[in-house]
């Protein structure tokens, strides 16, 4: 399967890559890692007429810690690479959900070339990293020729496959908080190796992210409410589906995902309480 | 529109005038003219197609040739430029049975070198992990599983020994486990 053909560029700087998308616009689409992005221009499902390559920009490859003392956030730049989540020491000690959960995408020729950025940005609901950055309570910081601004990842999404990140904009990092030593579990379901999560439920600290229950990464606002109530772990978990509208398809009903949903959160919080 | 790139493939630089929806994977067998690196499922599923990038394992039909620019490309033919003296990794393929058909085995010989200079001393789970990316219709991987192990120097009976647990395919992992 060829594309359709494109122009390409790949500029040395961030900088350059926003001017590029605010000149083009719509018409530019931006490549990083390229595996949400190849796959639909093979398929001809996306025709882009420029392709903006930024998957080389090692100044979005990085993850450290930022902020000082209590105000302090660990910092990964939008072009991470899954492979570079799942073996960073810094996130090892800081934030252990992550590489956790990035260790679950793909494979590992998959896991070399995606990147966090491009994950978040494909905005795919059966993704697990959004997932897990939402459970983290996360940020997304923009950068368009306006300037940066910085989104809360609970206001991120809107809908499949979109977000609030205007066609200029370009993710540059995400911040996620330093969860130390707290609790933290991926429950991931799936049928066969290598498939996309049926339903996922990812915690921390006592917050839940929900993969596949409907048209955007979800918490399980319930369910976080009656843990902070006091309530045990089976109550809260039978919980995890309530304002969910999860999809019916080939691998699941709706109601079976409601089932996995409320099974996987009660397997994680318990993992999690465990640690 | 063309796009100038250099490429070194196997150690040799390679530079070529190309469309940028050329695939890595039809620069190898068209333009470079290696065609060891199959193409399988075209879809990033099989890794049929697998080759080295910068000594890192990736799928060459998801790539396009202007994204490998000015890096190291390793296919099957760079990995045992002499079939004298096969890769340490090839011959424990040629030795364990790793393959039938042999449709997969570039991709997975290219995977599992990957594989073993990630992680030199894998146990069988780490194995089987590690090539969850490349799908093999004849063999059941079991000697692919054995082959592995061998050319890291392991004894190819921990296939039989230590059976990987028969879970489920999905991830549970957490900080108590």
């Amino acid at each position: 399967m060829i594309p359709v053909g494109f122009d390409y560029a790949r500029p040395d700087t961030v900088d350059g890559a926003v001017a590029l998308l605010a000149e083009h616009g719509e018409d530019a689409t931006l490549l990083a890692g390229g595996h949400s992005l190849l796959p639909v221009m093979k398929l001809r499902l996306a025709a882009p007429e420029l392709v903006i390559d930024i998957g080389k920009l090692t100044e979005l490859q990085y993850i450290r810690v930022d902020g000082d003392g209590d105000d302090s956030w660990v910092a990964i730049g939008a072009g991470t690479r899954h492979r570079a989540v799942e073996a960073s020491d810094v996130l090892a000690t800081e934030c252990p959900l992550l590489p956790a959960v990035a260790r679950t995408v793909g494979d590992p020729q998959v896991r070399h070339r995606g990147t966090l950025g491009g994950s978040l940005a494909h905005a795919d609901p059966a993704s697990d990293l959004p997932a897990a950055v939402l459970a983290l309570g996360g940020t997304v910081v923009l950068r368009s020729p306006r300037g940066e601004r910085q989104v809360p990842i609970t206001g991120f999404y809107t809908g499949v496959f979109s977000s609030v990140k205007e066609p200029d904009e370009l993710i540059v990092e995400i911040r996620v908080p330093r969860t130390g030593g707290a609790g933290w579990a991926y429950e991931k379901f799936v049928r066969r190796a290598n498939d996309w999560a049926i339903v996922g439920v990812a915690v921390v600290d006592g917050r839940v992210g929900l993969v596949n229950m409907g048209s955007t990464p979800l918490r399980a606002t319930q369910t976080e409410a009656a843990l902070a109530d006091g309530a045990s772990i089976e109550e809260a978990a039978a919980l995890a589906d309530e304002r969910t509208e999860p999809p019916t398809d080939l691998a699941a009903t709706a109601e079976y995902r409601r089932h996995l949903a409320r099974v996987l959160t009660r397997r994680a919080l318990t993992t999690a309480a465990n640690g | 529109m063309t796009e100038k790139v250099q490429i070194t493939v196997n150690g040799r630089s390679t530079t070529a005038e190309v469309e940028p929806r050329l695939l890595l994977v039809h620069y190898l067998r068209d333009v470079v003219g290696l065609k060891a690196t199959n193409i399988g499922c075209d879809t990033t599923s099989c890794g049929a197609c697998t080759v080295l990038l910068d000594g890192e394992s990736v799928k060459s039909c998801t790539l396009l040739t202007v994204q490998a620019d000015q890096q190291s490309v390793t296919t099957m033919e760079g990995l045992s430029p002499d079939p004298e003296h096969l890769h340490p990794v090839a011959a424990a393929f040629h030795a364990e049975h790793g393959l039938q058909c042999g449709f997969c085995t570039p991709g997975m010989v290219m995977a599992a070198a990957g594989l073993l200079q990630e992680n030199p001393h894998p146990t069988e789970r780490e194995v089987r992990e590690g090539l969850e990316g490349n799908l093999c219709r004849c063999t059941g991987y079991h000697n692919i599983v054995r082959a592995v192990l061998a050319a890291a120097g392991k004894d190819p009976a921990e296939a039989e020994d230590s059976p990987a647990e028969l879970a489920a395919p999905g991830f549970s992992t957490g900080s108590s486990s």
